[in-house]
C-alpha cells in the first residue's frame, strides 16, 4: 500500500474537496465507456483516478494480482503474459484504454469469459472510498475467502455509484496453449441457439461464442445466414471434427494464430459496432434471443425514415430504413451488444427492454446524439428494498449519483 | 410477552403450520446445535417450513414481535451458522428440498433453500450437467446453507464457490419484504446484489428460492495420487504444478494423521507415507491426456516416492470417499476436535504448515492437517480430549495461534466454512475498524433490530473496537468450555 499512498491519498482529498463545494462525485479512468463515466447532472464532478496506476503485488506461483484501480488492463495484460497467465473473463476495450477499475465498475466481461467466468468469478479483493470519503476494504488476496460481506462482488457493476475503486486483487489463471476457432453457418436463430445449448453442454473447452443474427438482404448484398463463430481450447487437428460431431453441424471456416486472435481483439474492442450508432449491453438468457431480435427490429422500423431505393426488386419485401439497430450475441447467449442507431430516440429502446424484462448498461454515445438521456442504465434496472438499504449504508449522503 | 404473541401468531389457523410449530423440549433438542458441537443454544419455537410463503410470513410475524430468527438446513455448519439463539425462532427448511427445473439450454437450475447439493447435480445429470461446488458435506448440506455461507469444497480450485454459482436469488429480508436479485443470466446489470447476499451468513435474510449456473459434465476425468516423505515436498509439488501452468479441478494434501484416520474408517487404501497428494485434471480427452503426462512428471520430479493414477470412477469415488470423510474420521484419532478454515497465500503453503507442525510438537497436541492446498486453504484438525480438565482451552489457544499466522501472511481467517458464532472475533483481526463499522452499517441498514441470525459474523450492537473483540472471546470460550462437557464431536 505505502507504494500508493500519495496517490490514493490524492482522490480522497479530491472526494473531499468536491464534496465541501457541494458537488457529487462519479470516478473516472480511461474513460472508454463514456456512457457509464460522464456526469450526469451539472452538479457531479469527475473524479480522475488515472494516477492510481500500477501493478502492487503479481507473483506469478501465487496466481493471483493486485493493482491499483486506474492501472491499464493492458498494462496487466503484459505483466500476466511475461508468465504465460492471463485475465479468464476477457475485459474488453484493453486496446483502447480501459483500466482494471472501470472494467470492474461497468461488470462486463469479454466475449472469452464464457468458459471460466465473468468480472464477479475473478476479483478477490476490492479498497475503496465509500460515500463517506472513508478509504475502506473487503475480500483480500486469497482466492478463497469467506470472511465478512462480498464487497468485490458489490462493486462489480457498480458503475462508480457506490464507491471510488482504489485497489483491486483479481484471481488469475495460466493462459490455455492452443486456441482455435471455427465458423458455424446456420439458418435463423433458433437453430443458432440450439448449437449453442448442444456446445454448452460439453464436453468441448469452449471458451467463446459470438452469434451473429442473420443478415436482410440490402440493395448491396442478399441475405446472410447466422454465423457462430466458436473459439475452443483444443487440439486443431481435432476441433472442426468435434464441434461438427457435438454441434450437428460442419465447420465452413477454421482460424489459427494471428488471424484468429486479431478476430478475437477485434471482437473484444466492439470494432464491429457501427459509426454514429450507441452501444448498449444487455443481459439475457438464450430464451430471450429470439423476443429481444424482433422487437429491436420493429422497435427501430416503427417510425424510421425510408431509404431511396426502396423500389429496388432486390429488396422486395425487406424494406430497409436508414439505420437499424446491429446486434450481436456475446458469451453464448448471456449478452446482447446492441449498437442502437444514433439519429433514434433511445426511449423507443428502453421501453422495449422493459417489455421484455430485459435492462442495459449504455456504454457510449454518438456524439451527434449529445443531449439525449444519459442514464447510464436502460430497461428493467433492478430496484428493491436490498439495493436501496445496500446503497444507503455505503452512501448515507448521497456523494454519487444514483443514475 | 412478544414471544406469547408470537407463538399465538404462529399458530394461527390462517397460517396453517398447525403441528409444524414446535415448542416442546425434546422435539426442540435435536436443533439445538449444528456441527459446532460445543456450542448449544435452546430455541423458543422451531417451525418446520413447507412453502416459501409459511417462510415468509415467519419473518413478519418474528420482526412484528421484535423476535430474532434463525434459518437452519441439514445444521451442518462447521462455524456455527445456524445455532440458534435462546428465545429465538428457529425456521427449518429442510422439507422445501425440491429442484424446481432445471433448464439445459441455459444450463441452470432452480432450486428451494433446503435442496440438498448433491440432488441439483443428481437433477442435472441427464443433461449432461452438473452443480460445481462441492462441500464435503455435499450429500446432506443444503444450497440455503452453503448460500448463506458461501461454501466451497475440494474443486474450486478451478470451478470457484457457491458464489460463482448462483445467479439469482429470491429472498425474504429480515422484515418480511421479499425481493428478486439477479437473473437467470451469467451476466448482470448495476451491482451484484446477488453476490452481495451470497456469503452474507444469514445476516440479510432468508433465501426461498435459488438459481444456480450448471456446468458440463467432463468428458475425462483423471485423479493421480502421490506420495512425499514430508507435507513440505508435497506443498512444493502444488506450487510446481501451478507453475508449470497446468489447471487441475482439484489439488488436495493429507498429512499421515489424516491418512490414518481415512484408513481406520473408510479404507480408500491410500499409499502409505508422511504425506498425500491428490491432483485432479478434467476436461476434453484429449487435453486431459496430454496434461496427465506432464503432471506425471512433475510429480515424479518433485520427489514423489510412489505416484497411483485412475481414470476409473469407481476408484476415483473411493479415493474422494476417503478425503471428504476425513473431518470425521479424525473422531477414531480422539474424543474431541477443532475443525479450522484459515487461508494462506498459496506461496506460504509451505512455511505455514511447518509452523503448525512446530506448534503442534512444542504444546503437545496433535493436529492432522487435510487441506485444499491448490487454493491455500487450511483445514488443521486440533485433536483433544474434552474430557481432559484444560484441554478444550489448549486447543483453542493453538487454533488461535494458527489462524494468527494465516492473517499475519496474508490470508483469511475462513476459506468456506464463514465466520458463524465460532470466529466472530477473529474478523476484527483481519479488518479495520472502518471496515467493521461498516459491515455494521450494512447489517443495520438492511436489518435495523438485527433479527436475522443475530450474533453470527458480527457482534450484536456494540463497538467493533479490540477491546470489544477480547471481551467477546472470552465470553464465547466459556460458552464452549461450558457445552463441550455435554456434547460430542460433529460427524459431518
Amino acid at each position: 500500500m505505502s507504494v500508493a499512498a500519495g496517490e490514493i491519498d490524492a482522490v480522497r482529498d479530491a472526494f473531499h474537496a468536491a464534496v465541501l463545494g457541494g458537488r457529487r462525485v462519479l470516478p473516472a479512468g480511461g474513460r472508454t465507456k463514456p456512457g457509464l463515466s460522464t456526469p450526469p447532472a451539472d452538479d457531479v464532478a469527475t473524479l480522475d483516478t488515472s494516477g492510481l496506476r500500477g501493478i502492487v503485488e503479481y507473483d506469478p506461483r501465487e496466481l493471483t494480482m493486485t493493482a491499483l484501480a486506474g492501472t491499464p488492463v493492458a498494462e496487466v495484460r503484459d505483466a500476466l503474459a511475461e508468465h504465460g497467465q492471463h485475465l479468464p473473463f476477457d475485459p474488453p476495450l484493453v486496446a483502447a484504454g480501459a483500466t482494471l477499475g472501470g472494467v470492474v465498475a461497468s461488470g462486463a466481461a469479454g466475449p472469452c469469459a464464457l468458459r471460466h467466468g465473468g468480472v464477479r468469478d475473478f476479483l478477490i479483493g476490492v479498497r475503496f472510498l465509500d460515500g463517506t470519503g472513508t478509504l475502506v476494504g473487503g475480500g483480500g488476496r486469497v482466492v478463497k475467502n469467506a470472511a465478512g460481506f462480498d464487497l468485490p462482488k458489490l462493486m462489480v457493476g457498480s458503475i462508480g455509484r457506490l464507491g471510488v475503486l482504489v485497489q483491486l486483487a483479481f484471481k488469475v489463471f495460466p493462459s490455455p496453449p492452443r486456441r482455435t476457432t471455427v465458423v458455424i453457418e446456420r439458418d435463423d436463430l433458433a437453430s443458432a441457439l440450439g448449437t449453442i445449448a448442444r456446445l454448452g453442454r460439453g464436453p468441448i473447452a469452449v471458451e467463446a461464442i459470438e452469434l451473429l443474427p442473420p443478415t436482410r438482404a440490402t440493395p448491396a448484398s442478399p441475405s446472410g445466414p447466422a454465423r457462430l463463430f466458436i473459439r475452443a481450447d483444443c487440439s486443431p487437428e481435432t476441433v472442426a471434427a468435434r464441434v461438427a460431431d457435438v454441434a450437428g453441424a460442419t465447420p465452413t471456416e477454421q482460424l489459427f494464430g494471428d488471424e484468429e486472435r486479431a478476430l478475437w481483439d477485434d471482437a473484444s474492442e466492439l470494432r464491429w459496432a457501427p459509426e454514429g450508432h450507441h452501444l448498449l449491453r444487455v443481459p439475457l438468457t438464450p430464451a430471450a434471443v429470439i423476443p429481444l431480435d424482433a422487437a429491436l427490429r420493429g422497435a427501430a422500423i416503427a417510425e424510421g425514415p425510408a431509404v431511396a431505393g426502396g423500389s429496388d426488386p432486390s429488396t422486395l419485401g425487406t424494406e430497409r430504413r436508414a439505420a437499424e439497430p446491429v446486434v450481436r450475441y456475446t458469451l453464448g447467449a448471456n449478452a446482447a451488444w446492441v449498437a442502437w442507431p444514433g439519429d433514434q430516440p433511445l426511449d423507443r429502446l428502453d421501453a422495449t427492454l422493459r417489455e421484455l424484462g430485459l435492462a442495459a448498461a449504455h456504454f457510449s454515445a454518438p456524439p451527434a446524439a449529445a443531449g439525449q438521456s444519459t442514464r447510464p442504465l436502460l430497461g428493467a434496472v433492478p430496484a428493491h428494498a436490498f439495493a436501496q438499504r445496500i446503497r444507503a449504508a455505503l452512501d448515507p449522503n448521497g456523494r454519487f449519483p444514483e443514475e | 410477552m412478544p414471544l406469547t404473541e408470537l407463538l399465538a401468531d404462529l399458530r394461527a389457523p390462517e397460517l396453517g403450520l398447525g403441528d409444524r410449530v414446535l415448542t416442546e423440549g425434546a422435539a426442540l433438542a435435536a436443533f439445538g446445535s449444528d456441527a459446532l458441537a460445543a456450542f448449544h443454544q435452546r430455541p423458543a419455537a422451531v417451525v418446520l417450513a413447507e412453502r416459501a410463503e409459511e417462510v415468509v410470513a415467519v419473518v413478519r410475524a418474528c420482526h412484528r414481535e421484535s423476535v430474532p430468527f434463525v434459518a437452519r438446513g441439514s445444521g451442518t455448519s462447521l462455524s456455527g451458522g445456524s445455532l440458534p439463539l435462546e428465545g429465538g425462532v428457529l425456521i427449518a427448511l429442510n422439507r422445501m428440498n425440491r429442484v424446481l427445473s432445471v433448464d439445459p439450454d441455459a444450463r441452470t437450475a432452480v432450486v428451494e433453500p433446503g435442496a440438498i447439493n448433491l440432488r441439483i447435480s443428481a437433477a442435472a445429470a441427464p443433461h449432461g450437467l452438473h452443480y460445481a461446488p462441492d462441500p464435503s458435506s455435499q450429500s446432506v448440506c443444503t444450497i440455503g446453507g452453503n448460500l448463506a455461507f458461501n461454501s466451497g469444497g475440494a474443486h474450486c480450485l478451478a470451478h470457484g464457490m457457491t458464489s460463482n454459482h448462483v445467479l439469482a436469488i429470491r429472498a425474504v429480508l429480515p422484515d418480511g419484504t421479499v425481493v428478486e436479485l439477479g437473473s437467470r443470466s451469467t451476466e448482470h446489470v448495476g451491482p451484484d446484489w446477488t453476490g452481495m447476499f451470497v456469503g452474507s451468513e444469514g445476516l440479510f435474510g432468508i433465501a426461498l428460492e435459488v438459481t444456480v449456473r450448471l456446468i458440463p459434465i467432463a468428458e475425462a476425468t483423471h485423479t493421480a495420487l502421490a506420495v512425499y516423505d514430508s507435507l513440505q515436498s508435497a506443498g512444493d509439488a502444488v506450487a510446481e504444478i501451478v507453475a508449470a501452468g497446468l489447471l487441475p479441478v482439484a489439488m488436495e494434501i493429507m498429512d499421515a494423521l489424516a491418512i490414518e484416520a481415512a484408513e481406520a474408517s473408510v479404507r480408500p487404501g491410500y499409499p502409505p507415507g508422511a504425506a498425500l497428494l491428490i491432483v485432479e485434471l478434467e476436461g476434453e480427452r484429449s487435453v486431459v491426456g496430454a496434461d496427465a503426462v506432464r503432471l506425471r512428471e512433475l510429480l515424479r520430479a518433485s520427489g514423489a516416492a510412489t505416484v497411483q493414477t485412475t481414470e476409473d470412477a469407481d476408484e476415483r469415488g473411493l479415493i474422494w470417499k476417503g478425503r471428504k470423510s476425513a473431518f470425521s474420521a479424525v473422531g477414531w484419532l480422539a474424543p474431541d476436535y477443532i475443525v479450522q478454515d484459515g487461508v494462506v497465500p498459496r506461496t506460504r503453503l509451505g512455511a505455514t504448515l511447518a509452523e503448525i507442525d512446530r506448534l503442534s510438537a512444542e504444546r503437545g497436541i496433535r493436529v492432522a492437517n487435510v487441506f485444499h492446498a491448490g487454493d491455500g486453504n487450511l483445514h488443521p484438525l486440533i485433536l483433544f480430549d474434552g474430557a481432559e480438565p484444560g484441554a478444550l482451552e489448549r486447543a483453542e489457544a493453538l487454533g488461535r495461534e494458527i489462524l494468527t499466522l494465516c492473517i499475519e501472511a496474508g490470508g483469511s481467517v475462513t476459506g468456506e466454512h464463514g465466520i458463524g458464532v465460532e470466529k466472530r472475533d477473529y474478523l476484527p483481526l483481519m479488518f479495520s475498524p472502518d471496515e467493521m463499522a461498516l459491515m455494521h452499517r450494512l447489517r443495520t441498514s438492511v436489518d435495523p433490530d438485527e433479527l436475522a441470525n443475530r450474533g453470527k459474523m458480527l457482534a450484536v450492537g456494540e463497538d467493533v473496537g479490540p477491546g470489544a473483540a477480547a471481551s467477546n472471546a472470552a465470553a464465547s470460550n466459556a460458552a464452549a468450555t461450558d457445552a463441550a462437557a455435554r456434547d460430542t464431536p460433529a460427524a459431518s
